[in-house]
């Protein structure tokens, strides 16, 4: 294949996604089929662009959240101080990640009401565990010779974390960050079942009544974001890590 | 002046280093010797204090290196690593400036430094500054881990086994280089090797540790000449001491007065490597020339031969 052709078609992904978003009404004649007679073809319940700005600040607020306490403790444990807390701390994060989201959300709904805060709760668990374990991978699996080298020069540990282990764990922990956000914009639709404005919205409506067009645009929107999220992720990460000469 | 004074490292009990008194003298080179789990990598590290001593004290200019912080003590040393030890997110640059950056000297005199040391270190800043440690071969690397070293113009430069990773001909080109930027900078080096060639090229003393101990402290001569122990003797080699001789001095120390035919050696050329050019020659002598290439002299086989035997 052409080097070229991945680039163009994330391009072409991008400019339809973005049409869509725009002025969904251009797309009509395709969906129309899917639908019964007099049923809409286009989610017309609320705006698919003003939907998707929610989803992903959703998305983005419950992982950022998630990187701010997944990265912390990772560091934390990989200090000799907090060494004799990994296990604990990784029991813990794994219990995030095995306790599945819409039980979060069940528990989350009576503490915290309707809306969207239970979905941040039950993203933030769900995307801690990629992110822990990344961090900690990159943290424990530095070349010995470099940290033996910074020591050697006489970094300080704040020193030493700041400008050798967090940069060349980098290309790593974002690997995680990356896992972490796809799960998290899937997972995300089940927050509108809990009334929470996310994509999921389109979806359930759909599913409601019966329109297979709704739930099609929904999944679509919700899957090409999570394409090209990913690969813009993947270029970063394969820039720092050339950069990090690994 | 490096002041060990009798410094122990225990590790559960068992002593790794045991005892250890020595005195280094400034501006020399001085290489610890001895066999994998000797302790001469604990010796080295607890001089710069990456290894903190279970007994003993270290002075460095009179003055304990306990008496400031560890990472402050390791920033007015140089040390140099097997693998060289690179940052590989930084440039070749950044990675010599690494010490410099620490003690906040400001840009001008840290960008001088760095051009500085890559000029002495045969590797043009046009085109080596801005590259990354996985863009140069293992000979450069090696030479930027040293420069990256020497960056902070530290007084003592404590190396690690820091050829090992060198194939021969580089090694030898390295060691070379290493014993001209000391007489250059004048600086205090202790250098930790397993390999006898490179601790006889090298040193003004050798330091023999074995199980913890030191077993003997001298100039090559007084090792091969009158070695301490068994242990010493076996490290030297029996069949290798006339040759370990020879590669202490250089051809300049053997010159007798006097011409020959052949190719003129370097005065800088070790006796052993004369001797290895006389026998594979078929010659009785060679011209010795000066650095700057006039002849001073000739170099014997049979000179050479009396200089390798035992002394009486």
């Amino acid at each position: 294949m052409r080097a070229w052709l991945p680039s163009l078609l994330r391009a072409v992904l991008l400019a339809i996604l973005l049409a869509f978003l725009i002025s969904p009404g251009w797309f009509e004649p395709l969906l129309k089929p899917l639908v019964q007679d007099n049923a809409p073809a286009i989610y017309n319940q609320g705006s698919l662009l003003t939907l998707t700005l929610l989803h992903l600040r959703t998305v983005a607020i419950a992982t950022i959240a998630a990187i701010i306490v997944a990265v912390t403790l990772a560091i934390l444990v990989t200090r000799s101080f907090g060494a004799e807390f990994l296990p604990l701390s990784r029991s813990l994060v794994n219990v995030g990640q095995t306790f599945p989201p819409v039980a979060v959300l069940a528990l989350a709904v009576p503490a915290l009401g309707f809306g969207e805060k239970p979905t941040l709760v039950a993203l933030f668990l769900y995307g801690l565990l990629p992110i822990f374990e990344n961090t900690l991978t990159g943290l424990t699996t530095l070349p010995p010779s470099v940290m033996e080298a910074a020591r050697g020069a006489g970094m300080t540990d704040r020193q030493r974390l700041f400008k050798v282990e967090l940069p060349l764990a980098m290309p790593v922990i974002l690997a995680g960050i990356r896992l972490s956000v796809v799960i998290s914009l899937a997972t995300a639709t089940i927050g509108s079942t809990v009334a929470a404005k996310t994509l999921g919205e389109v979806i359930i409506a759909g599913l409601q009544s019966n329109n297979i067009a709704f739930v099609l645009q929904g999944g679509l929107i919700v899957g090409a974001l999570a394409v090209l999220i990913y690969d813009g992720l993947s270029a970063i990460e394969a820039v720092l890590a050339r950069r990090a000469g690994l | 002046m490096i002041e060990i004074d009798g410094i122990t490292k225990r590790y559960d009990g068992t002593a790794v280093v045991d005892n250890v008194t020595m005195t280094i003298e400034p501006r020399t080179v001085t290489v610890i010797v001895g066999t994998s789990g000797s302790g001469k990598t604990t010796l080295l590290r607890m001089i710069n204090r990456l290894v903190e001593p279970s007994a003993g004290a270290i002075r460095l200019d009179g003055e304990d290196n306990r008496s400031m912080p560890g990472f402050e003590l390791r920033r007015r040393i140089g040390y140099a690593i097997q693998g060289h030890g690179l940052f590989p997110h930084r440039t070749v640059a950044q990675n010599i400036a690494t010490v410099p950056v620490l003690l906040d000297w400001d840009k001008a005199r840290i960008d001088a430094k760095v051009a500085e040391l890559l000029a002495l270190f045969q590797l043009d800043p046009a085109i080596f500054a801005a590259r990354f440690p996985h863009e140069l071969s293992g000979g450069q690397q090696q030479r930027v881990g040293v420069a990256r070293a020497l960056a902070a113009e530290p007084k003592v430069l404590l190396m690690d086994e820091p050829f090992g990773a060198l194939d021969p001909i580089i090694r030898a080109k390295a060691q070379a280089d290493l014993l001209d930027i000391q007489k250059l900078l004048k600086t205090t080096i202790v250098l930790v090797t397993h390999d006898m060639d490179e601790a006889f090229h090298l040193a003004d003393k050798i330091a023999v540790m074995d199980k913890g101990e030191l077993v003997q402290y001298g100039t090559p001569a007084e090792l091969v000449t009158n070695p301490a122990t068994e242990f010493v003797q076996t490290l030297i080699g029996a069949s290798e001491r006339p040759f370990r001789l020879l590669s202490i001095e250089t051809a300049g120390q053997a010159v007798e007065p006097g011409t020959a035919d052949g190719k003129p050696v370097g005065a800088a050329t070790s006796q052993r490597d004369v001797l290895s050019e006389l026998l594979w020659t078929g010659r009785d002598a060679l011209p010795v020339a000066a650095a700057d290439g006039t002849l001073i002299g000739k170099v014997t086989l049979e000179g050479l031969a009396r200089r390798a035997a035992r002394p009486q």
